[in-house]
């Protein structure tokens, strides 16, 4: 099965970001294809690499990375809910005048284009997050 | 390929983001010539009523840009009659969307039709990829 994933909701706040991570794993531990996580909403701030959550607590972008890592996995955030939550890559910081990036190892910026090819391209398209 | 897309659009324009961040998925979406329908329901029936002013609360009235979405080839546009109903709101409430047919000599079509709840199920039903906003 070939999979495609969005996730609404940010870290922390809503536990479907974990049920998202969760999902994407075992699918791909099943031996599934997963084309494409897209991150919408607040979605986008599990792409952040600048959280320091408790250490005795998960973080959940680096999780991201490390299985976007093994897995050759695409992570997509989506530009648009990006910049308005202040989450940039080195290049969208560059071209909007500030002074740090934050996106984490692993997810790339891009259009909602990203998120309906995703729905074309996908047997299923997996939403988590309201 | 061609895969029917529904956008299932549920809270109110104003409150949360979703509403106009669906839309913008609408819009982007429009340009990859999908089979596509928007259906509103619950609160969501708000996000296309007449004369919305945000004058007061500091966020920006996008409700004028529904009106192009028939010039986008959007023209699906359910609304559960149900949800106007609690709501005590008719169709005369909401924005006149039209789209230009061009099956019929480009006439001019409204693209809102009001559903039960059973037409709704059936569209769902059909549909290859569901937003849920």
């Amino acid at each position: 099965m070939k999979y495609g994933i969005v996730v609404n909701t940010g870290p922390y706040t809503h536990q479907a970001s974990d049920t998202a991570y969760h999902f994407t794993a075992a699918a791909l531990g099943k031996g599934h294809e997963v084309f494409r996580v897209f991150f919408y909403h607040d979605g986008v701030n599990n792409g952040t690499r600048l959280g320091v959550p408790p250490q005795d607590d998960r973080n959940l972008p680096e999780k991201w990375s490390s299985l976007a890592q093994q897995h050759d996995l695409d992570l997509v955030v989506c530009v648009a809910a990006a910049q308005r939550r202040g989450l940039l890559d080195a290049d969208e910081a560059k071209r909007h005048g500030k002074d740090a990036d934050n996106i984490a190892p692993g997810f790339r910026i891009s259009g909602l284009g990203q998120l309906i090819e995703a729905g074309i391209e996908a047997d299923r398209l997996v939403v988590f997050g309201d | 390929m061609i895969k029917k897309f529904l956008y299932l659009n549920r809270k109110a324009p104003y409150g949360t983001v979703y509403a106009l961040e669906s839309l913008e998925v609408v819009l982007i979406g429009a340009a990859f010539d999908q089979d596509v329908s928007l259906a509103f329901i619950d609160d969501g029936v708000y996000q296309l009523t007449k004369a919305q002013n945000t004058d007061d609360i500091g966020m920006k009235n996008f409700s004028p840009t529904y009106r192009a979405l028939g010039d986008y080839d959007v023209n699906k546009i359910f609304v559960d009659g149900g949800s106007l109903e609690e709501r005590g709101l008719t169709v005369d409430d909401l924005l006149p969307l039209t789209y230009e047919d061009e099956d019929d000599d480009w006439a001019e079509k409204p693209s809102i039709r009001v559903v039960d709840s059973g037409e709704l199920a059936a569209l769902i039903d059909e549909q290859d990829v569901i937003f849920s906003f």
